[in-house]
């Protein structure tokens, strides 16, 4: 997977050939370029790199890269990405989906490539709408949106793409706002450096079906002060004057400033992100006030290839077959003559 | 006791059938796996068919948790496990009850008076003991307290509760049946003692039950109504006994070694496919990588994500998973990927019959996609050759980039019977499209002329990054287009290609008459009862009716319509109500299909075809 050439990309070589479809403004411009700019970082090489997706408007994406690529079929790109990993886990494969690919109709998919911790990277944009379908309301769609299909307001509560993922045993688990395209390129770095599934939550702006759906955390001017950029071994500080911080208090978060009350950076809480128990990772993912942004978690894990690898060789150790006609004449067989 | 009603005769018979019934935990499956075995080893053909509940452990002594297994055993060859029974042996009233009917008249039942207690005949739901009232003296039966006598047999050996010296029982049968025929119990006790090996008790005890119900067959003298069974005359060579799934496994180990490539199953437990995931989850030594995946739609997911990374990938499954698999079969179909789906049919519509067979995914296996998804369709026809078939889908699908839809079915999947053991050696080249040079303005569908299959690259090969994905692509970059022309071209292109197939296929046989009064059809599991059918009715001198039997579906054999013409009749013979006549009918304008159905769950019998063609010659 490491390239042994001298030679060094730039974004410009991942770039495929093919007009970008995209509606003007979207975010999704935003991740495609932190993508092609984060490639030549890995030192991968091109023919190495696999993106798969399922169908929505991020699954556009495999084909404004210039490597292999597939898009496939709705929901069900975690299960062929495992299929190419597991064929060849030399490949750096990336599964791009969105709320409703990944949380909807691939609900069952997602949780169970999450579980498996196969070796694979899945970017998820989430923009709590459908946008390739016109504007229904997805898993992620606020209770009381209005929406094509849901003129009234949603009635479904949603899920918490991220207490949804450690809950089903997710290693990696990083949640980045859609306008910031360096922090999103450091984050693929980061997930393609992990070994495991990695799952990068994207807060996506639709401009056309759900316009400023994050403004009041991801907008300049409040980001500072509704989100706090989780780093591992550091204090969970934010705030545009740096001042706030979280501590626990009992079984909650609790948000507190530093200088009031005797407080001081001391007392906060250092952000942990290898930690085996997601005790306090599902604690951080929940949050509403600060919005954690940053990678929540990183907790490095046997993967699945590394198991199946593991036994395949001390079956093979042990074994008298070699080829196929060891297993066809061996045991039970008589002759006729 | 042997009732004396019946004075048994002797006689020489070239092959008998026998089963054996009892409760789902009986142990029935084993006793008559063991007795096939023992035989095959003798030398004879044999052919079997397990016929279990749904049911894991139904209520014992219950009507529907009776369990079965039937072997027919000759000194000629065997193409079916048998329509009426030489011997039943039951272990309950129940098993008695439901099996009776398959009983030659004047024939043998074994039975297990301990089991014929009030509350067992209740449950069976007999109003009065059969074997006390009079309404078996058609049949030789033969009155054994087996559950005592196997606890009198064990009763010094230590170590044993009660519930398994009562599971020994199965032994007990096996023993007297074995002395019956003349059969050796060497390989039984060798099993023992490779099964056992770290509970010697559990050997001591199985072999001193089976040695017991032995020596009490010889000192009653139990005598068969037939003895004579010499070894059959078969093709010299090297065999063993091998069961469909087993065979269906082995020929993908076989296709993946001929083509080079590492072998990826991707699948989803679901009767009666799961023994091929069974047998391949073993084969570890082999490289393969077998994925048990969260659903059946994951299954054939991550095989599309193998295939498009280079291995030979393979997915298994029956009626309803193929359901769910059929979008992602069009997605391998329009990205033009080599990929074999294996469906082991039963009973259905929705969760059906599933212990049972039938032949009704045919339809499904054809247009079960939306769209114009053509892939090719094959079956497999008897347990054996569930091997040559799945080699076969998988020199198609890598040779064609395609997909292949594999049917087998419930009963020569769980059937048995000897296989002549094919060296990979011996087996056809498997032609790749892997691209192996560089190849000048290459493009993702740049196609062999000839087959109009495009070539395959992979992952990891510089220079052919491409993408490719379920949208319509261009006939010649392969990239995205909605053009209205190119889309009706790439339409007639994908199924040109399935057409062309029809060059790299063997073409269709006629057996017995080859031209006459009836020709009768079959495909895939059928073949064992129509073929016994129509040679019988041949011996009987029936020189007018030819037997066609197709195991390419899709496309159709090319000279097909050449054999149909040289028949007055033609009657097409399914497990279903009349699929394979459908797809003929669209074919073949201009003749009339007739129709055998039958849709019972059960395989042919001999006498209901027999009867049946004899009503269209006569």
């Amino acid at each position: 997977m490491e390239a042994t050439t001298e030679q060094k990309y730039t974004f410009k070589d991942f770039a495929s050939d093919q007009e970008v479809r995209w509606c003007p403004g979207c975010d999704d411009y935003v991740i495609l370029r932190s993508m092609q700019k984060a490639l030549p970082e890995m030192g991968v090489k091109k023919e190495d790199v696999v993106f798969i997706s399922g169908i929505g408007c991020s699954s556009r994406f495999p084909y404004y890269m210039n490597t292999y690529g597939m898009h496939t079929i709705h929901g069900r790109a975690p299960g062929i990405a495992s299929g190419v990993k597991l064929a060849n886990p030399n490949l750096s494969v990336w599964v791009m989906t969105g709320d409703g690919d990944a949380m909807a109709i691939g609900g069952n998919h997602f949780i169970h490539v999450l579980r498996r911790n196969i070796d694979l990277n899945i970017v998820l944009f989430n923009n709590e709408i459908y946008g390739l379908t016109k504007g229904q309301f997805s898993p992620t769609s606020l209770v009381g949106q209005k929406t094509k299909s849901s003129p009234y307001g949603n009635t479904q509560p949603p899920f918490s793409p991220g207490e949804l993922a450690l809950g089903a045993g997710a290693r990696f688990f990083g949640r980045i706002a859609g306008n910031v395209p360096k922090d999103i390129t450091q984050m693929m770095i980061d997930a393609h450096k992990f070994k495991g599934t990695s799952l990068i939550e994207v807060l996506q702006n639709c401009v056309i079906f759900n316009d400023g759906c994050f403004n009041d955390i991801t907008d300049k001017n409040v980001k500072e002060d509704k989100q706090i950029f989780l780093e591992h071994g550091k204090p969970m500080i934010f705030g545009k004057n740096r001042d706030k911080g979280l501590v626990l208090n009992k079984l909650k978060l609790e948000v507190v400033t530093i200088g009031e009350n005797g407080i001081t950076q001391e007392d906060l809480l250092v952000h942990d992100a290898k930690e085996k128990d997601p005790t306090l990772h599902q604690m951080l993912v929940r949050l509403q006030y600060p919005v954690a942004t940053g990678i929540i978690r990183s907790f490095e894990d046997v993967t699945l290839e590394e198991r199946e690898d593991a036994l395949t060789k001390q079956v093979k150790a042990n074994s008298k077959f070699k080829k196929a006609d060891d297993l066809f004449f061996s045991g039970e067989t008589y002759t006729v003559k | 006791m042997i009732s004396d009603k019946l004075k048994l005769q002797p006689e020489v018979l070239e092959a008998v059938v026998i089963r054996f019934v009892g409760d789902s935990g009986d142990g029935m499956q084993l006793t008559g796996t063991q007795f096939s075995d023992t035989s095959a080893m003798f030398g004879n053909d044999i052919a079997t068919f397990p016929n279990y509940p749904s049911e894991i452990r139904a209520p014992q002594g219950s009507l529907y948790g009776v369990s079965g297994f039937q072997v027919h055993i000759g000194s000629i060859e065997v193409s079916t496990p048998g329509d009426n029974l030489d011997l039943l042996v039951a272990m309950n009233p129940a098993g008695l009850k439901t099996n009776l009917y398959a009983v030659k008249p004047g024939h043998t039942i074994i039975v297990d008076t301990d089991a014929f207690s009030k509350k067992n005949l209740e449950k069976a739901q007999y109003t009065s003991n059969p074997l006390e009232d009079g309404s078996l003296e058609n049949y030789r039966i033969i009155q054994v307290d087996m559950t005592s006598l196997t606890k009198e047999a064990l009763k010094d050996v230590e170590g044993l509760d009660n519930k398994s010296i009562a599971r020994s029982k199965n032994m007990f049968a096996l023993g007297m049946v074995y002395w019956m025929y003349g059969r050796s119990k060497d390989y039984t006790i060798d099993f023992f003692n490779k099964k056992f090996k770290n509970k010697p008790s559990v050997i001591e005890a199985n072999t001193k039950v089976l040695n017991a119900g032995y020596f009490f067959a010889e000192t009653l003298e139990l005598i068969p109504n037939a003895y004579t069974i010499s070894p059959a005359k078969m093709e010299s060579g090297t065999y063993r006994i091998i069961m469909g799934n087993t065979a269906t496994a082995w020929g993908f180990l076989a296709a993946a070694e001929k083509a080079g490539l590492e072998l990826f199953l991707g699948s989803y437990p679901i009767t009666p496919a799961t023994d091929i995931l069974h047998e391949l989850v073993k084969h570890k030594h082999f490289g393969v990588k077998a994925f048990q995946a969260e659903d059946e739609i994951a299954g054939i997911a991550s095989a599309i994500g193998a295939s498009f990374a280079g291995d030979l990938a393979i997915t298994t499954t029956s009626g309803p998973g193929l359901a769910l698999k059929g979008e992602a079969l069009g997605l391998a179909m329009i990205m033009e990927l080599p990929l074999v789906v294996v469906n082991v049919q039963r009973g259905g519509p929705s969760t059906g019959l599933p212990t049972k067979t039938e032949q009704s995914d045919l339809l499904q296996a054809m247009y079960g996609r939306n769209g114009e998804s053509p892939v090719i369709v094959i079956a497999a026809s008897t347990p054996a050759n569930c091997f040559n078939f799945a080699f076969e889908a998988s020199r198609l699908a890598l040779e064609h980039m395609t997909p292949v839809i594999l049917l087998t079915d419930g009963y020569i999947a769980n059937g048995s019977a000897p296989w002549k053991i094919k060296s990979v050696n011996d087996l056809p080249e498997i032609k790749t499209k892997l691209i192996k040079n560089p190849i000048e303005n290459w493009y993702p569908y740049t196609r062999n002329e000839e087959t109009l299959a495009r070539n395959w690259a992979i992952p990891g090969m510089a220079g052919f990054e491409h993408r490719i994905g379920g949208l319509e692509k261009d006939s010649i970059t392969g990239e995205v287009s909605q053009a209205p022309e190119n889309h009706e071209k790439m339409t007639r292109i994908r199924a040109e290609k399935i057409k062309r197939v029809q060059n790299n296929i063997p073409s269709i046989k006629t057996e017995f008459a080859q031209s006459g009064d009836l020709l009768v059809i079959g495909w895939g599991g059928t073949y064992g009862s129509l073929h016994s059918a129509v040679k019988q009715i041949n011996d009987e001198g029936y020189k007018n009716i030819g037997f066609a039997h197709f195991n390419y579906i899709n496309p159709l054999p090319k000279n097909t319509e050449d054999i149909l013409k040289k028949f007055k009749k033609i009657i097409v013979c399914e497990l279903n109500d009349g699929q394979f006549a459908k797809i003929l009918r669209i074919n073949f304008e201009g003749y009339q299909f007739l129709q055998k159905n039958k849709i019972q769950g059960l395989p042919f019998g001999n006498n209901e075809l027999i009867e049946e063609f004899k009503k269209l010659v006569d």
